[in-house]
């Protein structure tokens, strides 16, 4: 078990410390850049998503025509000639088949990604972590039992496949898609914080404010959970991570957000049948999933280096 | 041993009762009536009340329950409301483009993630150390089914090797089949195959840094035979392990990249349900993939438990 409470490092600096890890600032820029373009997207949007421009569909982004264009001195005929295509200047990443701004899509897409994830993990925190301290503070007895057969079990599901059957039952919509996603995340939390809660219980300070007559839920709350509030940021980076992923996955196939709010994953879906001559419309989208899905992975993994020491001497 | 098997054997009989319950109780229960969720809102209330009768809802639940649990252990799945036909000749023609499907993107992610993972843990810290976790990271970011698309439109579209979708059926050759399976299994592998390698080489380096290991490099072994020895050999355990969740995972991505691909297997029969409200065939083919991913887990931790004879006292 790794120690969780390090005293030979000073605490007030960690972010500072972080700024020193490459991955971490990387992902750090990464996670910063789509979530600025969320939050803008609520007051200012190039265009308006929601009005159809038919006349100017199927723009490719003006750095395609650029490439297209490119010419290869040793090479007899143009490489790229293919790629040309109609593209405006005012679209930088081209339109959809409604003549819709990609940019503008992929802006909103943000905002619905992130608020998916967002609470999605909120429901793992919310309930998976008092679950998780329940368990340990009361180790050994049914209601530890109880938790953790519990969690066992969902832990057991193939979760895409029951996200899919919920939302199936209950209908596609953006609250049953982060109720599916939630689910998934509680079992998750409850486990990682038992597993670190149970190691911190048989510390002296706990057993301090034991004698001083504090109870189970109030050294809980004042001793444990401040303990393991890096193993748990740690841990939501990731998860926020998956959700972005699973929302994608969801709202490709027709299960999740459904029209007319834009989703990554509906673009990709739209997008299908369109590869062939507007590739852009199935580009733009993933590059974007992946980017904040690398953003947020990589500042998890800074994060977890820096909180946990023994890692950083390790393996650097 | 045969303690330890037994205690297995009766969790995972817990855990199928307690799977079988939950997806029963959502399908069943949660949406109220099945046989009006079925119709729609426009049918009349007759026809709703003889699908009641031929889906034999007017029963209680738990004879319900019974009657569907007894079925499934006789092999009988129901008979689909949409196509009319038994669920388990449904089952039957699908099974072989899943699985097929299943194995070969489980073995493209060993193959991909065993050399890769023990190169990076061998050179640890190097440049190739540090571009492979650089690449398992952006393999991880990538969504399978948006890595299926550009597959499509570079070896489909661009250059015509293998076809957009849709399976030609293993009728029409071995070798025809597996080519249809190609590019699928290529898009499930990937995200596995990177997070194969990350547990490959993090659990290489946490044997290479045992005493075991220095011992043998103490008595003459060079690092590479040290290596391939002693180090890897127990390094394989928690790499068995996500082999064994990645399976599950196959099964349950299998659904999105079927619908990619267009391919006519169980991951689009439980979709095909969906779209249906066809709920007896999501019931059962559900259940069977649930059934498939918690008896695979159990094998692997029994598998365990013959390599790793701490874990058998363990517990």
């Amino acid at each position: 078990m790794v120690d969780l409470v390090t005293n030979d490092e000073p605490r007030d600096n960690l972010f500072l410390v972080a700024l020193k890890s490459p991955s971490f600032v990387i992902g750090l820029v990464l996670t910063l850049m789509f979530s600025i373009g969320a939050v803008v997207s609520f007051f200012w949007t190039p265009f308006d998503v929601a009005v159809l421009d038919i006349l100017n569909r199927l723009k490719c982004p003006p750095a395609q025509n650029w490439v297209a264009s490119l010419q290869i001195p040793s090479a007899e005929n143009n490489w790229f000639a293919s790629w040309a295509c109609q593209s405006a200047p005012e679209y930088l990443f081209g339109t959809d088949h409604f003549g819709r701004d990609m940019f503008s899509m992929i802006l909103v897409g943000a905002r619905t990604s992130i608020a998916v994830a967002f609470i999605a993990v909120g429901i793992g925190i919310g309930v998976g972590v008092p679950l998780g301290l329940a368990a340990a503070a009361k180790t050994g007895s049914i209601i530890d039992e109880l938790i953790m057969r519990s969690n066992d079990l969902v832990l057991a599901f193939p979760a895409l496949l029951i996200a899919i059957l919920i939302t199936a039952v209950y209908g596609a919509s953006a609250t049953n898609a982060i109720i599916a996603i939630g689910i998934f995340n509680i079992p998750v939390f409850a486990r990682l914080t038992r597993g670190a809660a149970l190691s911190l219980w048989t510390r002296e300070f706990v057993l301090a404010a034991r004698v001083a007559g504090k109870g189970p839920v109030l050294i809980s709350i004042e001793h444990i959970l401040p303990n393991i509030m890096n193993l748990l940021i740690v841990q939501s980076t990731i998860q926020f991570s998956l959700g972005i992923l699973a929302e994608a996955g969801l709202s490709y196939v027709g299960l999740g957000v459904q029209p007319p709010i834009p989703s990554w994953g509906r673009m990709l879906a739209d997008a299908q049948t369109m590869i062939s001559f507007a590739p852009h419309m199935a580009l733009l989208p993933g590059i974007a999933i992946i980017l904040t899905v690398l953003g947020l992975n990589l500042m998890g993994d800074g994060l977890r280096d820096v909180f946990d020491p023994k890692l950083r001497r390790s393996r650097t | 041993m045969l303690v330890f098997i037994l205690k297995r054997s009766i969790s995972l009989l817990l855990t199928l009762i307690a799977a079988s319950f939950v997806i029963f109780f959502v399908i069943e229960v949660v949406p109220g009536d099945p046989a009006s969720f079925m119709m729609g809102f426009e049918a009349s209330p007759e026809a709703v009340e003889a699908l009641r009768e031929q889906l034999g809802l007017n029963a209680p639940l738990w004879e319900r329950y019974l009657s569907w649990i007894v079925g499934l252990l006789q092999g009988d799945f129901g008979t689909s409301y949409t196509y009319k036909v038994p669920i388990s000749d449904l089952i039957a023609d699908r099974i072989w483009v899943s699985l097929p499907l299943a194995a070969f993107a489980l073995t493209l992610s060993i193959l991909i993630a065993f050399p890769v993972g023990v190169l990076a843990a061998a050179k640890r810290n190097s440049a190739t150390d540090v571009s492979i976790m650089g690449a398992t990271q952006l393999g991880i970011a990538i969504p399978n089914f948006w890595f299926a698309m550009i597959l499509v439109l570079i070896f489909a579209i661009q250059n015509r090797w293998f076809s957009a979708g849709g399976f030609p059926g293993w009728d029409e050759g071995f070798w025809v089949g597996v080519k249809g399976l190609t590019l699928p299994a290529i898009s499930l592998a990937l995200p596995q195959a990177s997070i194969l390698a990350r547990v490959m080489r993090s659990s290489l380096l946490d044997t290479l840094d045992e005493d075991y290991v220095r011992t043998a490099r103490a008595k003459g072994l060079s690092r590479r035979q040290a290596l391939w020895r002693h180090a890897l050999r127990n390094a394989m355990i928690p790499v068995l392990t996500i082999i064994g969740l990645q399976f599950s995972f196959l099964m349950a991505g299998s659904v999105i990249i079927e619908r990619v691909f267009f391919l006519p297997g169980i991951g689009s029969l439980v979709f095909l349900g969906i779209t249906q409200r066809d709920l007896i065939v999501v019931k059962s083919v559900v259940m069977l993939l649930v059934f498939a991913v918690i008896v695979v887990t159990f094998l692997v931790d029994v598998a365990y438990a013959f390599v790793d004879p701490r874990l058998r006292k363990g517990r």
